[in-house]
């Protein structure tokens, strides 16, 4: 469990394990929770993610290697980049966000369910490259994601002394105030810091922001967030048998530079064969999920993650499907005994509070 | 979690009301729409249809997941509760004022197989 169990329970949360750990995954309303990400600001007890530091002169190459978006792109101390760790095959491991203090200091964020994997596999790099650097996992950390358009004026009125340190920071930054690390990241489409601070300090600031105006929200918010923000999940829209060229992802890698990586050839020698889009459901009949299968006119694709979208008050989905189908075509979703009619759309579906005008012409006409 | 005395409930989350002329209201518990989270979309049975008793006749989704609806008892669906669907969160803010459809029960004694509040209570809290 997270050092906020006790006060997740004190505030009646609905618990949930998710992968060994015992989670909120929401404390009343969800779908409350949701707008008030979209609309103020709401938090996250994030703290079953790991930090793991990576110490060392030989850190910079290491993550060249390691990692198949191109850390040279961090120059400024703080900032942060989004990257997948493959495997030889070109499968994604997980994905994970990389930060940049020093040539000699980064620190990688991974998925809760993907630690003890990721860092096996790093050990296993760090033989290969025989590769001078300490990896060094930070189960001693809590994080606290802080997310909404109110919500770095939240933290700033409860941590006050983070305040001029952090105002200037830019999206995808961080810094770290002694063992206090404030990010300008997140996983919901919306503008906020993600908190990192020692586990005993967790509880103290939960209430602080509590006290500030920010609402708890539990991990049933979190899903609907990213999935409008068109943001990718480990499990469902990729796994060690998905290329990150077959899940939208091609963005992060890195395939034209000179620099080798691990899965690079793999790539290289499995050029993209399905694509990850968005689908929004254009009939009623139900709700789109995981696993359902979609017939489109190039064949047949799969829903990756599907839900109800508070925002849009539809349904919505990340489906992957084959290549050829284009940003508009209509598609046929089998929903429990049912075919039902859904619009191909690009992701994301929302940003920073506001439905993407692509999405939302569709949502102007009526239902059929 | 509620469990009304006058009610009469199922192993899969319904509630069960007697009312005059013979006929039963059905809905689902307010554990179910607790567990369930905020629900978004109910297909509610064809009314005329019969169904037999554990069949499922009616379907809710709410954010998290789907679930079906199953006949607490075997008989003939004689009204649905058409507005529901346009407004499914009720089904949360008052789960046993949200009554989904009636039926005419093939035998009215079936209702008797069914369990009672504290059976009930106890069953949903394991």
């Amino acid at each position: 469990m997270t050092p906020l169990n006790a006060a997740h329970r004190a505030l009646g949360a609905r618990m949930v394990d998710f992968g060994g750990w015992d989670m909120p995954v929401n404390y009343g309303s969800q779908i409350e929770e949701h707008h008030v990400v979209r609309r103020d600001a709401g938090m996250f007890d994030v703290s079953h993610m790991l930090a793991i530091d990576l110490r060392g002169p030989g850190a910079r190459d290491f993550l060249r290697r390691a990692l198949a978006n191109d850390t040279d792109k961090l120059r400024e101390p703080g900032r942060a980049l989004y990257s997948c760790l493959l495997n030889d095959a070109g499968g994604i491991i997980d994905d994970l966000i990389v930060y940049f203090f020093t040539a000699e200091y980064f620190r990688l964020v991974v998925n809760a369910g993907r630690a003890e994997q990721d860092l096996a596999w790093l050990a296993s790099l760090k033989e290969r490259f025989a590769a001078a650097l300490e990896l060094r996992p930070r189960r001693d950390l809590a994080m606290i994601a802080v997310q909404g358009p109110n919500a770095r004026e939240r933290v700033w009125q409860a941590l006050p002394e983070t305040r001029v340190a952090t105002e200037a920071l830019r999206s995808f930054q961080g810094v770290q105030l002694g063992e206090l690390m404030l990010a300008r990241t997140g996983y919901t489409g919306e503008d906020g810091f993600e908190l990192m601070l020692p586990a005993a300090r967790a509880e103290t600031l939960w209430g602080a922001l509590i006290g500030a105006g920010v609402k708890p929200c539990g991990l049933g918010a979190r899903d609907t967030l990213r999935l409008e923000a068109g943001m990718n999940l480990w499990g469902q829209e990729m796994d060690e048998g998905v290329s990150p060229l077959d899940a939208g992802l091609a963005w992060t890698v890195d395939l034209a530079s000179a620099r080798d990586f691990v899965g690079k050839a793999a790539l290289l020698a499995h050029p993209q064969r399905r694509q990850l889009l968005g689908l929004v459901l254009a009939e009623p009949g139900g709700v789109l999920r995981g696993h359902q299968k979609v017939a489109t006119p190039k064949g047949e694709g799969e829903i990756t993650s599907g839900t109800f979208s508070p925002s849009l008050n539809r349904s919505i989905a990340l489906a992957r499907i084959p290549l050829g189908v284009e940003v508009g075509a209509l598609v046929q979703v089998s929903v429990r005994d049912k075919q039902l009619a859904a619009k191909v759309v690009k992701p994301p579906f929302v940003r920073n509070g506001k439905v993407l005008e692509a999405v939302s012409d569709l949502l102007k006409r009526p239902l059929s | 979690m509620k469990t009304p005395e006058h009610l009469k409930y199922t192993e899969t989350h319904e509630w069960i009301k007697t009312e005059a002329g013979g006929t039963f209201a059905v809905g689902i518990t307010d554990h179910a729409q607790e567990v369930l989270g905020d629900i978004v979309f109910l297909e509610l049975p064809p009314v005329g249809k019969r169904f037999a008793q554990g069949e499922a006749c009616a379907v809710i989704e709410s954010v998290k997941a789907a679930s079906d609806i199953n006949m607490p008892v075997a008989g003939v669906v004689i009204a649905a509760n058409e507005d529901l669907p346009k407004s499914p969160e009720q089904i949360n803010a008052d789960a046993y004022g949200a009554w989904m459809f009636r039926i005419k029960p093939d035998n009215a004694a079936d209702i008797g197989g069914l369990m009672d509040a504290a059976a009930y209570a106890g069953h949903a809290a394991k």
